[in-house]
């Protein structure tokens, strides 16, 4: 299963690294999402730090249903779902390797995210242990509950406008705890941010658990 | 073409009602009746709420019926998984619609109930955000339903989708409950410390009711749910087997080469 | 009654709704069923 899941996440990631959808695509979407918060509010330096979890999380979600759909767009040219299936792979594995390419893209995003939201908002880079742990739990759960809806959202037959209506309301959760981590992380209060993150860790277990069960049902007949 | 029987022929029933559901729509609508009388008039009103604390008698009771109905699609849902026949997934459906119409009511009877005792509609209570997540959550799940593609496939997309639900359920509640206990609020919560009897009397009638009313309204929109993917079935059938109808008038139109009965090969006359 | 209307308007919410959904299935109900022949209009298991 996982030599499964290094080979799909290897192709996914060498496929993003070839057609740069993410750099040319994604992180200029999330830039533009903190400068138009920005000009949603007021430029008041108290308020922009005081949202900035709240933000920063929220793009992030944003964010991610952008990789999500594109690491299954990728797959509904030529057949090659049909290929992935009877390639004979473990589809755990291939759940697995594609949740992977998902996280590693999203992580990259974060990284540009909290530059541009400490450049742009001010927001202090305390507490950056709890933060990394934080980002690393949440985006596990992200990219596991993503790659599970994506399967069931991709495709022809007009699915694909269903992935934020089934994606964000489930994900709520990890919004709300990676939210609290991070605000405390930032207000220098570690222990309770770690047990957010603690939380978080959960959900991504139960999360890619899920998905890992319920891919491969899921892949069989689109 | 096979004749299609008469509607009103003898012993064929015309809507979704059965003997069944005659009797327990009598009982429903005498309990509704009753809940009526004591919630309205019978019960006193609370020390600390007034007269609010007449709307917790249809609030609580559409919540409690609510899980009934979210709980039993996500149980229908994972038989459907494992079992793969079709009543399951029909009374998935069936239960997460009636289901999400008590949601519906208990957030606007829980956002009413807090307009007098809270002062606001909204408050983020714990409860009641984690509600509208279920609703929206199930809405979802619906909306996979209503998707026009193969019903097993679709069938099994949202029993996925209900299953994940139901182990999201959890997770929301406890994480919205951290949440909201962050932020101090009157623990707005516990109803009424003191529960007059008259009170709890009444509340208990309305889970029942409503919990007999749910039942009642299942029966009826699993029908209508079978008698929907009958039809829908019917009409794929009726036009494939419209389309065969059409090729061999085709073929048969075709003289002077006629399709040979006994060996499906053209002959042409010479 | 204190707080009357918000107490009238749940429970008037609440029978509106409440009816209107049993209305709207058995209508559907009665239309589908003309729609299916006679044998097929009720669940037996097979």
């Amino acid at each position: 299963m996982l030599t499964d899941a290094r080979l799909v996440a290897g192709k996914d990631l060498r496929l993003e690294f070839r057609s740069r959808v993410t750099t040319t695509q994604v992180l200029p979407f999330v830039v533009a999402i903190v400068l138009l918060f920005g000009f949603a509010f007021e430029p008041d330096a108290d308020l922009l730090v005081e949202v900035t979890p709240g933000l920063f999380w929220m793009t992030v979600l944003f964010a991610s249903m952008l990789s999500i759909q594109r690491s299954f767009g990728i797959e509904s040219a030529d057949g090659v779902r049909d290929g992935l299936r009877l390639s004979g792979m473990n589809p755990s594995g291939i759940f697995l390797g594609k949740a992977a390419a998902v996280f590693v893209q999203l992580i990259a995003v974060e990284v540009v995210l909290g530059f541009t939201v400490t450049i742009l908002y001010g927001a202090p880079i305390d507490g950056l242990g709890v933060l990394i742990v934080t980002a690393l739990a949440a985006t596990a759960a992200l990219a596991g509950a993503g790659t599970m809806f994506g399967v069931l959202a991709a495709g022809l037959h007009g699915r694909e406008t269903l992935l934020p209506l089934l994606f964000l309301p489930a994900v709520a959760p990890v919004l709300i705890a990676a939210s609290q981590a991070h605000g405390l992380a930032l207000a220098g209060d570690s222990g309770s941010g770690l047990r957010w993150s603690a939380l978080l860790a959960l959900f991504a277990v139960v999360y890619v658990s899920f998905g890992a069960l319920a891919f491969g049902p899921l892949l069989e007949e689109s | 073409m096979t004749a299609i029987p008469p509607v009103d022929a003898p012993g064929a029933p015309a809507h979704t009602g059965s003997t069944a559901t005659r009797y327990l729509g009598f009982v429903v609508a005498g309990g509704l009746a009753l809940l009526v009388a004591l919630g309205l008039f019978i019960s006193p009103p609370s020390i600390e709420q007034g007269d609010a604390t007449r709307i917790m008698y249809i609030h609580v009771p559409s919540a409690t019926t609510m899980y009934y109905g979210f709980g039993l699609a996500g149980f229908a849902s994972a038989m459907y998984l494992w079992k793969k026949t079709e009543f399951w997934d029909l009374l998935a459906g069936a239960a997460a619609e009636v289901g999400l119409v008590f949601c519906g009511l208990a957030l606007a009877t829980g956002s009413i109930w807090g307009k007098p005792t809270w002062g606001s509609y909204w408050q983020w209570d714990a409860r009641l955000t984690s509600t509208l997540l279920l609703f929206v959550l199930f809405s979802g799940y619906l909306a996979v339903r209503a998707l026009q593609m193969d019903t097993a496939v679709r069938a099994k997309r949202a029993a996925f989708v209900a299953l994940f639900a139901m182990i999201d359920l959890p997770i929301v509640h406890y994480s919205v409950d951290w949440w909201r206990s962050l932020h101090q609020e009157p623990t707005l919560a516990r109803r009424d410390p003191e529960i007059d009897g008259m009170l709890l009397f009444s509340l208990m009638t309305g889970m029942l009711v409503f919990a007999l009313l749910f039942t009642w309204l299942l029966i009826h929109r699993f029908r209508v749910e079978f008698l929907a993917r009958r039809h829908e079935t019917k009409g794929l059938a009726d036009a494939i087997a419209t389309r065969r109808a059409e090729v061999h008038l085709d073929q048969s139109h075709r003289s002077p080469d006629v399709l040979d009965a006994s060996t499906g090969a053209m002959e042409t006359t010479p | 009654m204190t707080d009357a209307v918000f107490v009238i308007a749940a429970w008037l919410i609440t029978g509106v709704v409440l009816v209107g959904y049993a209305a709207y299935v058995i209508q559907r109900g009665k239309a589908l069923s003309r729609k299916v022949p006679v044998e097929e209009r009720r669940w037996t298991s097979k």
